[in-house]
């Protein structure tokens, strides 16, 4: 029987979790797969942390995954990325964007915005790919893809197909962004596998 | 033809095929995508009322009309609309009619995690627990035969699991609607002594016949694998338990009210130690044991927030079932919070800025404006339940005991919610209060949905605005006043003269909210960091836009910084900066 696959994507309201976690498990499903993911909408949209949980293989019980068990953490922010990354199960892979958003929080004494989230991340020793994905978006030429290419990267250590993917993209994203997407997708890919090398 | 669904997309979708006519609601975090799915389907009729004591009458009515009603609303809603669904438990119904309360464990979004399993019990109509969105789908359906075959309304309960997880349904056929038509039937809808007592006495039997169903129905089922332990559970706790305890023996209770307690007997002396593993209360727990059927639960498995697979399995472990576990990979890191804040240019921070100039005592409401309570605005000082703030200020201002003033403050959408009467009684009982109303024009915190004061139902179509100021001055308020919160010394200035009043005055604000219904943002702000002098009065208001700068003055104090990709150009911060350094314009780049 196969296995369940865990991805839990984490970051901060406002930076489209949940539409990459709808396109995730959407794939998921079109790849024959039973398939679960929650979030909690709400009160966490106001600047909060944002966590979703994405479940496929062949039955899946728990929407949320059993603790330190994602195969795959997909991370929109580095902090976010350092917050959750005990989850992983031996051997799973943190994708981790480097992109820095300090809380109204950090300005007071008593909390301090951990500046070395990435280094901090490697010094626990878990499989992690750090991706400049601002970077990667102003060379795409569109500050909206970030999403997109941190899917891309997802997609290499998962077993869902690439035109599977593909569709899914082009089915979900605004109309008229559909190339400039898979361009995205694409990149994040390509990045992760020289990344692996 | 099978789809990814939320519990919340899958209720809407089994309302369309359960011919359901009519849908009412008010809006609650997590049941609020219910109508907001259903409303957009074709040929389905959807609104959202003042309140959901009106939702449940407007469902009331359309069931003694002959239609199917659904009525939707978070946990809490259903104490609002518990007072006619107490007694349409007596008259039962004509068209089915279904309530559902979308409990919040966790308090993810709520005051409180009360456990509404209780209302079923109380109001002695049956409970359906859907454990994903296909049985949200297919509990709804068969909710709707129940409350016609047993002339009763059915509570259908979800929790913020099931509600926002997505998991796969298969969708039949929307069937078109059907209206019987009221029938006057006064021994049957008017209860008064004479017709009520031969209806509690309905109730009492009807109860008793959905106890032989609750026996039946498929809904509830025993899976027998390995025998030594057996688990009774319902809800989203048994997708914790198949994860959790995969060859543990489980009866799965769909119907969870009334229970079936001949099935439940019957696993109960097919299996080893008998665990109830339930969400909050003890439920379940509580009458198993009244049945004298010999059970462990609520010493495990916590009585508080919601249950996930590990602290299912923590609890199994402390009942002997599971051995011991050693998590052997590093702890989590220590990340610094993100508590939610008013929004970038949030027209409610002006407000409640100058209410903590003024040291004011503010009794607060349930809105976006209750985040005006955390740091640094610290500046709203009760949250209660929907409507609250302004009884709880009349209670407060009449027994003195304290110089500082007394300010109710209350949103335009919980105004029109409960705020009414709250009104009423300052004017009635002659208090001094000072009552604002942030009328933003949006139910925001649960998404910006419409209400009666802003012009348009949930259809979409245009409306009468209901017309606030009119409505209080109705109420005899005299003093009935515009606050301003685009300039800040003026709206100081029309805050203090009200709290100074010897009569009540409301004030109302008229800036709509920045992201509904749709996003506002004007040019962003800059600080000249060669003018900042440090002294942080621009932090204090709580702005996501505004940081600390890793530039210091000579002093060694931090200068502050805008985000610009942030800021929504509301002009807060520059209008307090005492030395002028913030402006409008996109900052220089540095040379």
């Amino acid at each position: 029987m196969m296995g369940t696959t865990n991805v839990l994507i984490v970051g901060v309201g406002g930076q489209g979790i949940i539409l990459a976690s709808e396109i995730l498990a959407d794939a998921a499903m079109q790849a024959g797969m039973d398939c679960k993911k929650s979030e909690v909408h709400g009160m966490s949209q106001r600047g909060g942390v944002v966590t979703s949980h994405v479940r496929f293989g062949e039955e899946v019980f728990s929407p949320l995954i059993p603790a330190g068990s994602a195969h795959v953490i997909l991370a929109y922010e580095a902090a976010e990325g350092l917050r959750w990354c005990h989850q992983l199960r031996q051997g799973g892979t943190i994708i981790v964007s480097t992109q820095r958003l300090i809380p109204p929080i950090a300005m007071t004494k008593e909390y301090d915005y951990p500046t070395d989230a990435i280094e901090q991340i490697r010094d626990r020793g878990v499989d992690s790919i750090a991706l400049d994905v601002v970077g990667i978006c102003q060379e795409l030429g569109n500050p909206r893809l970030g999403s997109t290419v941190l899917l891309g990267a997802l997609s290499t250590r998962l077993s869902i197909p690439e035109p599977v993917w593909l569709e899914v993209i082009k089915k979900r994203v605004p109309r008229g962004t559909e190339e400039l997407n898979i361009k995205a997708f694409q990149r994040g890919k390509e990045i992760c596998v020289e990344a692996k090398a | 033809m099978k789809r990814l669904l939320s519990g919340n997309e899958a209720v809407a979708q089994g309302a369309m095929e359960a011919g359901v006519r009519l849908a009412a609601a008010y809006p609650g975090t997590p049941s609020t995508e219910i109508l907001e799915t259903l409303s957009k389907f074709p040929g389905a009729y959807a609104q959202w009322s003042p309140n959901e004591k009106v939702a449940f009458e407007v469902g009331m009515g359309a069931s003694m009309a002959g239609a199917r009603a659904l009525v939707c609303m978070k946990h809490v809603g259903v104490n609002v609309a518990s007072d006619p669904l107490m007694t349409f438990s007596y008259t039962g119904v004509n068209g089915g009619l279904v309530v559902v309360s979308a409990d919040d464990p966790e308090m993810h979004s709520s005051q409180n995690e009360q456990d509404n399993r209780h209302y079923a019990r109380f109001a002695k109509i049956p409970l359906f627990e859907p454990s994903n969105s296909q049985e949200a789908r297919d509990f709804l359906l068969e909710a709707y035969q129940v409350s016609e075959a047993f002339d009763t309304p059915v509570l259908l309960r979800l929790t913020t699991r099931i509600s926002h997880s997505k998991t796969i349904v298969e969708c039949g056929e929307w069937v078109r609607p059907k209206v019987k038509g009221f029938k006057k039937d006064i021994a049957k809808y008017v209860m008064m002594p004479l017709y009520a007592i031969r209806r509690h006495h309905f109730v009492e039997e009807r109860l008793e016949r959905l106890r032989e169903y609750a026996e039946t129905t498929p809904s509830n089922r025993i899976e027998i694998r390995s025998k030594s332990v057996g688990i009774i559970t319902a809800s989203i706790s048994y997708q914790y338990v198949r994860e959790v305890l995969p060859d543990a023996s489980v009866l799965k209770l769909g119907m969870s009210w009334p229970l079936p307690l001949k099935k439940i007997r019957q696993f109960a002396h097919s299996v080893g130690q008998l665990i109830v593993v339930e969400e909050l209360d003890p439920f379940l727990e509580t009458e198993l044991r009244a049945a004298g059927i010999d059970c462990v639960g609520k010493q495990h498995v916590s009585l508080e927030g919601e249950l996930n697979p590990e602290r299912l399995q923590m609890a199994m472990v402390k009942a002997g079932i599971l051995p011991e576990v050693t998590f052997d990979g590093p702890p989590a890191a220590d990340v610094l919070p993100r508590p939610p804040v008013l929004c970038a240019g949030c027209p409610h921070r002006t407000v409640f800025y100058a209410l903590q100039k003024l040291k004011a005592n503010v009794l607060g409401d349930i809105g976006c404006y209750t985040l005006a309570a955390l740091p640094p605005l610290k500046s709203l000082h009760s949250c209660i339940c929907m409507g609250a703030s302004i009884g709880t200020a009349i209670g407060v201002d009449l027994v003195g005991g304290s110089q500082e003033p007394v300010v109710a403050v209350i949103g335009d959408s919980t105004f029109l919610h409960s705020g009414l009467t709250g009104v009423m009684d300052a004017v009635y009982n002659r208090s001094n209060l000072t009552i604002i109303i942030l009328d933003n024009r949006a139910t925001a915190m649960t998404g910006g949905q419409n209400h009666p004061g802003t012009g348009l139902t949930l259809m979409g179509e245009p409306t009468h605005q209901a017309d606030i100021p009119a409505i209080v001055r109705a109420l005899g308020v005299e003093h009935v006043v515009e606050l301003d919160t685009v300039n800040y010394e003026r709206a100081l200035a029309t805050i203090t003269e009200a709290v100074n009043r010897p009569a009540p005055s409301v004030l109302i604000t008229s800036e709509p909210c920045r992201l509904f219904p749709e996003k506002r943002r004007g040019e962003p702000y800059r600080i000249d960091l060669e003018i900042c002098n440090g002294c942080a009065v621009c932090l204090k208001i709580g702005c996501p836009a505004l940081f600390a700068s890793e530039q210091a003055t000579p002093k060694g104090l931090h200068k502050a910084e805008i985000d610009a990709a942030e800021c929504a150009g509301c002009d807060l911060c520059a209008q307090l900066c005492p030395v002028d350094a913030i402006s409008v314009g996109i900052p220089e780049e540095v040379a």
